[in-house]
């Protein structure tokens, strides 16, 4: 498992944090119960299995729902 | 084209709000209906595409949101013909949306000053032995970094080569540059005032200290209350049940006017974004003011303590015993002095370096001693308790008697000093009081706290005139730590709300068992992670901010939701008991009531307690 955190754009919308959530949640390999959009600081923080799914088809998927990404990061989850 | 167009929400705004304008204009002032119709029409299409955009992709991640009842609304709207109506409510829906982002920026605008502290590049040594600049990502534990004057420190190292002096303020709140030599630990987000030095990267990103300083800001302003989480269950039922609403509505009444203006009156907008808005205010308003609070359930507790318990030592006192009170007999006073001061300097015990200091000597040097004797010039000098004047038969006036049952009283220690049999000199050893610790105090019982208490491993006396001084309500002696933690454990157990203030190390037990646990560490990582509340640079004088800040946050949320709910409230009720109701009335009161609870949430930007 890893730990992906996504810096996105400012976040003004209640309803774009259910709606990254979703996105976020609907990949296969995404840990459901640990993804976490932070409404104030606009990150999305979530645990994934590599093998299955990269940090950047997420971004992708958030990008594609339009909202920026601004930065990427991958950790190995301790 | 999707990008395109959501990133041009605001001119988009803009022109709906120009054709708006063209069409009134037409209306009022040409009579000319067909120009109205045009230019309101094209407001109206041009102003749903983005929303209409945003309610698509939120439906395709199966979330009913907003975006969906305002779009459903304004076609229903085109189809009865009512321009008017689709091109007011889209245009005050973006615009809306456009001052609500400003807005909210403004709030979180203190803990991204913060954020914005963190360093991002650094110069490292490469190993060609040159230095080059990397992005800060890029360092590793065990880097040689260079600093030069006025850059920032990238990371947590100790210093090998050079030195400089540093500004601290972001991890102590301490403004004063200090000295840092070769051996010297320094800190990621630090400033190097001058000089050049290099350091050795000991840790790095995250695990710095000043990283978890901004990780916890940043869980903390996001973290949620229980209230909180219940307001977000609510609102995912929520906006689907408006939709559902408005359809029944709809086949009951067959009045597609009535239908989609209930979608509008119901966007649940303010009651959403309420409460997050007054908590990132105000651990904004903590993180600039040197309190940080750890996320919105401590808020809430924290409002609600009507009891603090202290620690004395490095609490409410300094933790530096000294001279406090002082007494001469007789003649030759200088002389006698000086031969305190030959005879102190030869002991180590603490009470010896505060008398040392008081005279002024700092050196000495280590002898046995509970109290000592000793012979200088050929005079048999005594320094030490009563029991060692007792032994030396020194003769004890009642002047000086009445002046040690006061010294002792007053909770000193104390120490006496007798030349040739004879007293000369009464000292009372106290460690003394913070300073401001009394008017701090004071202002803590003016925000309402019932009970303050002292806990202490020194003796009752000492504590009782502590106590007596800061005007506590009560206070312990000769407690170990463990004795502490069961003191908490009883007071949560009578139902007291309480805070326990300590140095987050020693007591770390008390600081978990009680409601609060507030921590005077110097940004040290024990107490960050230890306590629910940290005062930067154990600053006592920030607890009655911190207090009352919480106070402030917590009514903040409480007045934000009562707007929220009231607001929707009297809409439904409007809709179906007025007649002046209409949809862009609606919107425009629920855009009102959004910018609301954001403006309320920023007074606590500014708050401060009143003296």
């Amino acid at each position: 498992m890893k730990n992906a955190t996504i810096q996105l754009g400012t976040l003004t919308c209640p309803s774009c944090i259910q709606k990254i959530e979703n996105a976020a949640k609907s990949f296969n390999g995404v840990d459901k119960d640990s993804v976490k959009v932070l409404f104030n600081s606009g990150k999305l923080k979530f645990d994934f299995d590599h093998e299955k799914v990269s940090a950047e088809d997420v971004a992708k998927a958030i990008t594609a729902l339009g909202y920026d990404v601004k930065k990427t990061q991958v950790k190995d989850k301790k | 084209m999707q990008r395109f167009i959501l990133g041009r929400k605001n001119h988009i705004a803009f022109i709906s709000a120009i054709l708006i304008v063209i069409g009134f204009t037409g209306r009022l002032v040409f009579g000319s209906e067909s120009i109205a119709v045009l230019a309101l029409a094209a407001a109206s299409v041009l102003g749903v595409l983005p929303i209409s955009i945003q309610a698509y992709q939120a439906l395709k991640v199966r979330v009913v949101s907003i975006d969906v009842l305002v779009t459903i609304a304004v076609i229903g709207a085109f189809f009865i013909r009512n321009y008017e109506e689709s091109a007011i409510v889209t245009f005050l829906f973006l615009f809306g949306a456009y001052l609500e982002q400003r807005t909210l920026n403004k709030t979180r605008s203190a803990i991204k000053e913060l954020t914005e502290m963190a360093p991002e590049s650094a110069l490292k040594q490469m190993p060609n032995q040159e230095f080059e600049e990397v992005e800060v990502d890029e360092v590793d534990v065990g880097d040689i970094l260079l600093v030069k004057t006025g850059a920032k420190i990238p990371v947590d190292g100790t210093v090998i080569l050079g030195e400089g002096s540093v500004n601290e303020a972001s991890i102590t709140g301490e403004s004063l540059p200090v000295l840092k030599e070769k051996g010297d630990s320094v800190f990621a987000g630090t400033i190097l005032d001058n000089g050049t030095i290099q350091i050795v990267a000991d840790r790095v990103g995250e695990d710095t200290t000043f990283g978890k300083i901004i990780e916890l800001v940043e869980e903390a302003q996001d973290s949620k209350s229980e209230a909180e989480r219940f307001i977000d269950r609510f609102s995912r039922y929520y906006t689907p049940a408006v939709l559902l609403l408005g359809i029944l509505v709809w086949i009951i009444s067959r009045n597609l006017e009535l239908a989609i203006t209930i979608l509008v009156l119901g966007c649940p907008g303010a009651l959403v974004i309420g409460v997050p808005v007054s908590n990132v205010a105000g651990i904004g308003n903590g993180a600039r003011n040197g309190v940080l609070l750890k996320g919105s359930e401590v808020i809430a507790d924290f409002s609600r303590v009507d009891t603090f318990v202290f620690d004395k030592t490095g609490t409410l006192t300094a933790g530096k015993p000294s001279v406090a009170a002082k007494k001469y007999y007789g003649d030759n006073i200088r002389q006698a002095l000086g031969y305190l001061a030959s005879v102190e300097r030869e002991s180590d015990h603490p009470l010896a370096k505060a008398v040392l200091g008081e005279i002024g000597v700092t050196e000495f040097s280590t002898v046995e001693g509970g109290g000592i004797l000793a012979n200088v010039d050929g005079h048999r000098i005594a320094v030490g308790n009563a029991t060692l004047m007792e032994r030396e038969k020194v003769v004890i006036s009642d002047e000086a008697k009445a002046d040690i049952s006061r010294f002792e009283k007053d909770g000193n220690s104390l120490v006496l000093a007798s030349v040739d049999g004879e007293l000369k000199i009464l000292m009372g050893i106290r460690d003394r009081i913070r300073p401001g610790a009394k008017e701090d105090l004071a202002r803590l019982k003016k925000l309402g706290v019932k009970n303050l208490i002292m806990l202490s491993g020194d003796n009752q006396g000492t504590v009782d005139a502590v106590g007596r001084e800061l005007g506590l309500t009560r206070a312990h002696g000769n407690m170990l730590p463990e004795d502490k933690a069961a003191y908490v454990r009883k007071l949560t157990e009578e139902g007291r709300t309480v805070a326990f203030v300590g140095d987050g190390v020693n007591d770390s037990p008390s600081l978990a068992l009680a409601h609060i646990g507030i921590a005077m560490g110097s940004g040290t990582d024990v107490a960050i992670e230890t306590s629910d509340v940290v005062l930067m640079n154990s600053d006592f004088s920030r607890l009655p901010h911190a207090l009352g800040l919480a106070k402030a946050t917590s009514g903040n949320m409480k007045q934000n939701i009562l707007i929220a709910v009231g607001v929707v409230l009297f809409l439904l009720a409007s809709v179906f008991f007025s007649q002046w109701m209409n949809m862009s009335i609606g919107m425009l009161v629920h855009e009102g009531s959004i910018l609301a609870v954001i403006l309320n949430g920023m007074r606590l930007l500014r708050f401060r307690l009143r003296k």
